[in-house]
């Protein structure tokens, strides 16, 4: 027997009331913003991008559900140190989770990724998808709108 | 076969009125109507064989019936007997099931032009909902009516269908469409709708009650200010239709919709009400059979009214399901179910109220059926989720309204709202799960 409860574990819980990086990055290098118009939450990430093509901050701003923010948040920590293949990558990983497949989620993971199981709950209930998803599918867009250099 | 047949054979609130028997038609005397006081909600959701479900564990609380109502068994033992017995094509056959169907959907009609009082039969028109509805207005009497400049009036609490037809009209034509404001309660101030009527105003579209506040218009007000300034009237009355009787001769509209599901009937199937002399002055909204008199590659004349707007085979058992729909909530009485649902919003209203963060959206004086509302700090998407997890089904979002939303200044709201056979006991439910929301997520 599903129950709502098992989409809003402790720790989906502690990311949605304290948000990490809920921030605009002020000198990032690459952004987005999109929304969901099912329920008209919108988010926007930023992130900053090194000259040696790996990402160094990652935030995102906006208005959303828990199960969104929760997922953003946790993402924007995932991110740090990943170049933008590895993000791409690690997008896979958790759209792969959020659909319930589960073999090619855990296909290679690692441990830090292995964090983001606690969205699990997500597969269970199709319409949530797309608050799960909307953060990393913004950053995928974040990644090819590199801001112009001043 | 025989199986499903006995499935629905389930106690009924109405056995009464037809016998114990076969309940696809409803003959005899009315088991009370409105003049009977008891309003007996157990017998009534004796009737609905999916309130008996559970969700999660918990008994299923339905709060959407906004959204799309449940079935009595009525309606779904008039569609399975007409299917297992009575069913063919309509106005083709030679032979006598073709007959009885042709007979039954004409019944069908009879029960809809009975239950809003039009004059005519061939007034009321079966169409697939309400949005279809709208839509073949918009198509139809713009095509025959409605000149560049010309202007169309809504309100701004409406429900997409009846803003988009109206914008694809635009593009056409270079209609101009104006919107009556709403004020912080989700009333449309009756001074501000009639300040909007001008001498281009061709026709004024508006809801009889909000799907996302419940606020009921003063719509016998707004049709009679749009008459004197010679605008015509659509009413959309998919949300009041389940709710209050509406008799379109003494409130004088010109067109009227609404759609079945919403009435307790099948999906697939509405109603367009319109005048005759209009409807005969419209075009055809699509082409093809049964919308005929003759046809010959030159030249085609057209079928007289309703079959001019019905083209193509219609929903023939879900006409018959809506009928059933309709001898139902006559029998239950509408005033009746009116005086039941407001008892439970008023109920539900004070309950809600005593939640801290919750905030009710929409407080108009004159209001049915629908509570809308938010919560301090938690998302309408995160509510609506768990409720469900406590049977509790209600809806989340923009409610297919946006302008509105963009008005209250919102981007969801959490609805419940309330039909015939909702209880106290499932306010309870929805307050309780509500607390529970409070503590999760803001303690
Ligand atoms: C006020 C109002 N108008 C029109 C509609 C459209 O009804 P349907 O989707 O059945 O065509 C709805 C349905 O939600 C409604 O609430």
């Amino acid at each position: 027997m599903s129950d709502s409860v098992e989409l809003y574990p402790k720790a989906v819980l502690d990311h949605g009331r304290h948000p990490r990086n809920r921030r605009a990055i002020a000198d990032c290098s690459h952004f987005a913003r999109s929304d969901n118009p099912s329920c008209g939450d919108d988010v926007a990430v930023s992130l900053r991008i090194d000259r040696g093509n790996v990402i160094r901050d990652a935030a995102f701003d906006g208005r959303s559900c828990v199960l969104a923010t929760a997922s953003a948040s946790l993402m924007t920590e995932l991110l740090v140190g990943k170049t933008p293949a590895q993000a791409k990558m690690l997008f896979q990983r958790f759209h792969a989770l959020a659909a319930g497949d589960t073999e090619k989620f855990k296909d290679g993971m690692d441990v830090e990724s292995a964090r983001m199981t606690v969205l699990s709950g997500v597969h269970a209930y199709p319409v949530r998808m797309r608050c799960a998803t909307l953060a990393w599918k913004t950053m995928l867009a974040a990644l090819e709108n590199e801001r112009s250099q001043q | 076969m025989k199986a499903a047949a006995e499935e629905i054979e389930r106690p009924s609130a109405l056995k009464s009125i037809d016998g114990g028997g076969s309940v696809s038609v409803c003959h005899g005397p009315d088991r009370g109507g409105d003049h009977a006081g008891f309003y007996d909600v157990e017998a009534v959701r004796a009737d609905f064989p999916i309130l008996g479900e559970t969700m999660h564990g918990y008994p299923l609380a339905y709060l959407d019936s906004a959204a799309s109502a449940q079935k009595p068994f009525q309606v779904i033992e008039a569609e399975y007997a007409f299917y297992a017995r009575d069913y063919a094509n309509i106005h083709r056959g030679f032979y006598v099931l073709s007959q009885r169907a042709t007979e039954l959907y004409d019944q069908a009609r009879r029960k809809v032009q009975a239950f809003l009082n039009a004059r005519h039969e061939h007034e009321i028109v079966f169409t697939r909902g309400a949005t279809d509805a709208i839509n073949l207005v918009a198509a139809s009497f713009g095509e025959a009516f409605l000149n560049e400049g010309d202007e169309v009036l809504l309100t701004g609490l409406e429900h997409h269908s009846n803003i988009v037809p109206w914008q694809l009209l635009r593009e056409k034509k270079g209609i101009v469409l104006k919107a009556a404001p709403v004020n912080d309660a989700g009333e449309v101030p009756l001074d501000e709708f009639i300040r909007l009527l001008g001498p281009r105003t061709r026709l004024a579209a508006f809801a009889h009650v909000s799907n996302v506040l419940g606020t009921v218009l003063p719509i016998a007000e707004m049709i009679r200010a749009a008459h004197e300034a010679g605008a015509k009237v659509l009413i959309d009355a998919a949300q009041s239709v389940a709710h209050m009787k509406i008799d379109v001769q003494a409130l004088d509209c010109d067109f009227l919709v609404f759609s079945g599901h919403k009435l307790y009937g099948p999906t697939g199937i509405g109603v367009l009400y319109g005048k005759e002399e209009l409807l005969d002055a419209m075009p055809p909204y699509q082409g093809g059979g049964d919308m005929i008199a003759s046809v010959s590659l030159e030249r085609t004349t057209y079928a007289p009214l309703p079959a001019k707007f019905e083209a193509g085979t219609p929903p023939i058992a879900q006409a018959v399901g809506l009928g059933a729909a309709i001898n139902y909530v006559t029998a239950v009485g509408l005033h009746r179910i009116g005086a039941h649902e407001a008892g439970l919003l008023a109920y539900a209203t004070e309950r809600l109220s005593a939640i801290k963060p919750l905030t009710i959206v929409g407080t108009a004086v004159q209001k049915a059926s629908v509570l809308s509302f938010v919560m301090d700090g938690v998302h309408p998407h995160d509510i609506a989720q768990m409720l469900d997890s406590r049977g509790v089904a209600v809806r989340a979002g923009h409610h297919c309204a946006q302008p509105l939303m963009a008005r209250l200044g919102l981007p969801a709201t959490v609805r419940a709202t309330f039909g015939l056979y909702n209880t106290t006991a499932e306010v309870d439910a929805l307050t309780e799960a509500l607390e529970e929301v409070e503590v999760m997520f803001l303690q």
